[in-house]
């Protein structure tokens, strides 16, 4: 079986996957149990100064949105950092870090961003012997009104100078966790890593509201009528965090910095997925709240079965290896030309690839009176859609045109790679070498 | 002494209270709202869908479920009575499994269909506890239609007519309303009195007189209706049942099916419907299934259906076919009545084994007695006086087009008309389709 060890910065866990920081990992009674549960490293839940702890609201701080049977696709949240005294958390990570060696535990930070406060929370936390920090630039909602989380997150000279004070003041690893709400990530990426920072872990949630009670007519979650953004989390996220991952990892400035992935991890197969695009290892916290703890049996059973399937002896084997397949459109090869392809015994006659065909693209799919679904060469410019619709797993599949075979929409002879770059159509063109 | 299943002779009170409630409890539970959301996400919104052209009534399906699936399933219910006001009922009764849920993609693609019965159930149910009716009358039109018979083709006519705005008047022979669905439908299928609540339900359109115990030829003429009435239509049913024309018929115990369902279904208490220890019923429509299955739910020790062809050709469909044996029914297929046998009372049922010869039923000489106390004639209904002076064909009243008899003016659809499967969600269609015709002849004359 394959060895799940993973080292990440010079700290090795058990396996990949983290909690991270969020109400599972609020405290020792949690973390133990997580600990014993499976889970190969923790954030702790973000630690605030010194002195009353904040206060947290009192009606629902979580919103969901469901699919079918209610499962749960998509949560937010304005819950705000830990809520327990300062010190109180410190004792507890002191113990659990002792009692758990051979774990992963890491501790997220989020005070206000003066150089006072972080030379005087880090020697505490450096003393509880965590493998390393955390830095909380991402909370959406209600730290961020006071100048914390992505208020910092949002300005990339901010990210550095706090990664610099925090590298100053604190000799193990520094993670820079990333928000979301911004327009480039790789800006912010780059500042943490021009602050020292030793790697960036990312996403944090995602401004949103997920329901409007339409009797309230207010923003769920309600607090007595009213509701304020919270951050989106859970498998809806993830085609968002895995977009920012990558671009992180293929960036100039930032290739090669090391990345915990983030958002929505649900099942094994997410986790390799942001590990192939360049992270080292995981954090779940949706996953986690929806199914609890037991959820990574699955994840540490499914990644070592694919990675023996897959010959991958350890983790480092793949990580990062689909990076290199991330590229710009205009590096996309406009000469590979595919088709749809109905597997008539597989069909099961809904016609939903017909009605998307036909009324919202290409008029592609025949229908028969007998309910047969054809694809029509002539017009079909693969676009997917039809695969995307069907119910039915490898019904339709996308076959791709033999090199000189000529594609019957064009009328063109399918030719070898040739991208937008040296298009004809494109203005900017250059020359394709002779 | 205690009445068991295995007292002898026909008896009431076989089973406890509690067994009985137990026994005629819904065959399908309504689902619950959740149950609901999780069958209706099921569906997959075919383009022209099949369970769509299944459906005899054309229900836009895919569309009442994705109601459903949004949360409003008031709107589901109103897509349903839009095409079929007895939807409610069709939800209890279609043979969906040879229907919508026969063609259902799911059905084809995993063997499991999408719930589209209960689904139009849980529409339904939800729309007429609010109390209220969807559909409203258009502006008076003047015209009088007589509707003959208060069952689901002329229930679903006489709706359709007096929202266009006519005054209906609906003769029927019974004491109450509803006709099949009120006397002949199994009840487990239609429970807590659903066939009275839906006429009453239906009847809130307004234009609608019922006058019970009325048949017609016995207590009013079709001339005398036409003459008093811009319109007919005939939705009478089929008043009269097939004999067996074996000896000993005239037995004791020896009974219409029909006549024991409607029994059943009229019973103030189960424990005062008397059935026999060992019960043949002999026929292989839904009827025979009826009177089985309900016979064992009475608490009779053995009940046979026997039916005279193959198990295959029986019109019950598979899933009442395995129905009636899960309920411990016995089929005993390719077997034909000989004789009922006992010397008061019936003793036994002999029957001759049968085998197809070149399409040609044939007996083998070969018979059987099955023990009986009660004998359940499901030979199949005919229509007993039908209406001088309509054409009739195959013993019903003929009709073209949306119903058109021979007699200008008069309608007719159900099961006492020509077409269709004798099914009530035809007998709906037909009635809907007939009003339809009834109300463009009768304004396209004004």
């Amino acid at each position: 079986m394959a060895d799940l060890t993973t080292t990440f910065l010079g700290i090795t866990s058990p396996n990949p996957f983290w909690l991270a920081s969020a109400p599972p990992t609020d405290k020792e009674y949690n973390v133990r149990r997580a600990f014993d549960a499976g889970w190969g490293g923790v954030v702790w839940k973000t630690l605030g100064e010194a002195g009353p702890p904040v206060v947290n609201v009192n009606g629902p701080r979580y919103g969901a949105i469901w699919g079918a049977d209610r499962r749960l696709l998509g949560m937010n949240n304005i819950e705000l950092i830990t809520d327990r005294d300062l010190h109180t958390n410190l004792e507890e990570m002191t113990r659990v870090k002792r009692d758990y060696p051979e774990h992963a535990l890491i501790a997220s930070i989020m005070v206000p961003c003066e150089e006072e406060a972080w030379k005087s929370i880090l020697p505490l936390v450096e003393q509880t012997g965590a493998d390393g920090i955390e830095l909380n630039f991402g909370c959406p909602h209600g730290m961020s009104e006071r100048g914390m989380g992505a208020a910092v997150g949002q300005v990339p000279e901010y990210i550095q100078m706090v990664a610099e004070w925090c590298k100053k003041y604190y000799s193990k690893p520094v993670i820079v966790k990333l928000t979301p709400n911004i327009t480039d990530i790789r800006k912010p990426a780059t500042a943490a890593k021009m602050g020292g920072a030793d790697a960036v872990s990312l996403i944090n949630t995602i401004n949103s509201i997920t329901h409007v009670d339409l009797d309230l007519m207010a923003p769920e979650p309600t607090i007595d009528g009213k509701g304020s953004h919270g951050g989106y989390c859970g498998p809806a996220v993830k085609p968002i965090a895995l977009s920012m991952v990558s671009e992180i990892a293929r960036n100039n400035e930032t290739r090669g910095l090391p990345i915990s992935g983030i958002g929505g991890i649900t099942t094994w197969r997410d986790a390799a997925e942001f590990m192939a695009l360049g992270c080292g290892n995981v954090q779940v916290c949706t996953a986690a709240m929806t199914y609890g703890f037991k959820v990574v049996q699955e994840m540490i059973s499914g990644l070592s079965q694919w990675m023996d399937e897959k010959g991958y002896r350890s983790t480092e084997d793949f990580i990062g290896m689909a990076v290199p397949n991330v590229t710009d459109w205009q590096h996309l090869n406009l000469n590979y030309v595919t088709k749809a392809r109905i597997d008539q015994d597989a069909c099961i006659g809904c016609g939903r690839c017909y009605a998307a065909c036909e009324d919202t693209s290409h008029q592609a799919i025949a229908m028969s009176a007998e309910r047969e679904f054809t694809v029509i060469d002539e017009e079909c410019v693969a676009c997917n859609l039809c695969v995307n619709v069907c119910p039915v797993e490898e019904c339709i599949t996308m076959v791709e045109l033999d090199k000189g075979s000529i594609d019957p929409r064009t009328g063109e002879t399918v030719r070898d790679y040739a991208n937008w770059t040296t298009h004809p159509n494109n203005p900017a063109a250059v020359p394709a070498a002779e | 002494m205690n009445i068991s299943p295995r007292t002898d002779g026909i008896t009431a009170g076989r089973l406890t209270e509690d067994e009985l409630a137990q026994n005629f409890s819904d065959l399908h539970p309504p689902l619950d709202k959740h149950e609901a959301h999780v069958a209706a996400d099921r569906c997959y919104f075919c383009h022209d869908a099949p369970c769509m052209t299944a459906c005899p009534t054309s229900i836009d399906i895919p569309l009442f479920i994705r109601q459903i699936a949004t949360g409003t399933p008031e709107a589901a219910a109103k897509t349903i009575f839009d095409q079929n006001i007895l939807g409610g009922m069709c939800a209890r009764v279609c043979p969906t499994e040879t229907l919508c849920e026969e063609v259902c993609v799911r059905e084809i693609a995993e063997g499991k269909p999408v719930e589209i019965g209960r689904l139009q159930r849980y529409a339904t149910d939800r729309l007429m506890a609010q109390n209220t009716h969807p559909f409203e009358r258009a502006a008076p039109t003047g015209k009088r239609i007589a509707v003959v018979g208060a069952g689901p083709a002329g229930l679903s006519c006489a709706h359709r007519l007096a929202m266009k705005g006519h005054e209906v008047v609906i003769l029927d022979a019974r004491p109450k309303p509803g006709g099949l669905n009120e006397y002949g439908i199994a009840s487990y299928k239609s429970t807590e009195n659903f066939a009275q609540a839906e006429v009453d339900w239906l009847l809130r359109i307004g234009g609608i007189t019922i006058e019970p115990g009325t048949a017609l030829g016995r207590d009013v003429t079709l001339e005398a209706l036409s003459s008093r009435f811009d319109a007919v239509f005939i939705g009478m049913g089929l008043n009269g049942v097939n004999a067996l024309a074996t000896p000993g018929e005239g037995l004791a115990n020896a009974r219409d099916a029909v006549d024991f369902i409607a029994d059943l279904r009229q019973a103030e208490d189960l424990q005062s419907q008397p059935v026999g220890r060992n019960v043949v019923v002999i026929g292989g429509g839904m009827t025979a299934i009826d009177a089985a299955v309900q016979s064992r739910l009475l608490g009779a020790e053995t009940v046979t259906v026997a039916y005279r062809r193959g198990q295959d050709r029986m019109a019950a469909s598979v899933y009442e076919q395995h129905l009636a044996t899960a309920s411990g029914v016995r089929i005993l297929a390719n077997v034909q009545p000989v004789a009922l046998h006992g010397n008061d009372a019936l003793e036994a049922v002999e029957f001759e084994y049968t085998r197809d010869v070149d399409g040609r039923l044939t007996g083998t000489g070969e018979t059987i007695r099955v023990p009986a106390d009660q004998c359940l004639r499901a030979i199949g209904q005919t229509l007993a006086g039908a209406p001088e002076p309509l054409d009739l064909s195959g013993g019903k009243i003929a009709v073209t087009g949306a119903g058109r008899t021979s007699l200008p003016g008069v309608w007719a659809g159900g099961d006492c008309a020509t077409g269709g499967d004798d099914l009530t969600v035809t007998a709906v269609a037909e009635g809907r389709d007939a009003a339809e015709d009834i109300h463009t002849t009768l304004m396209g004359e004004g």
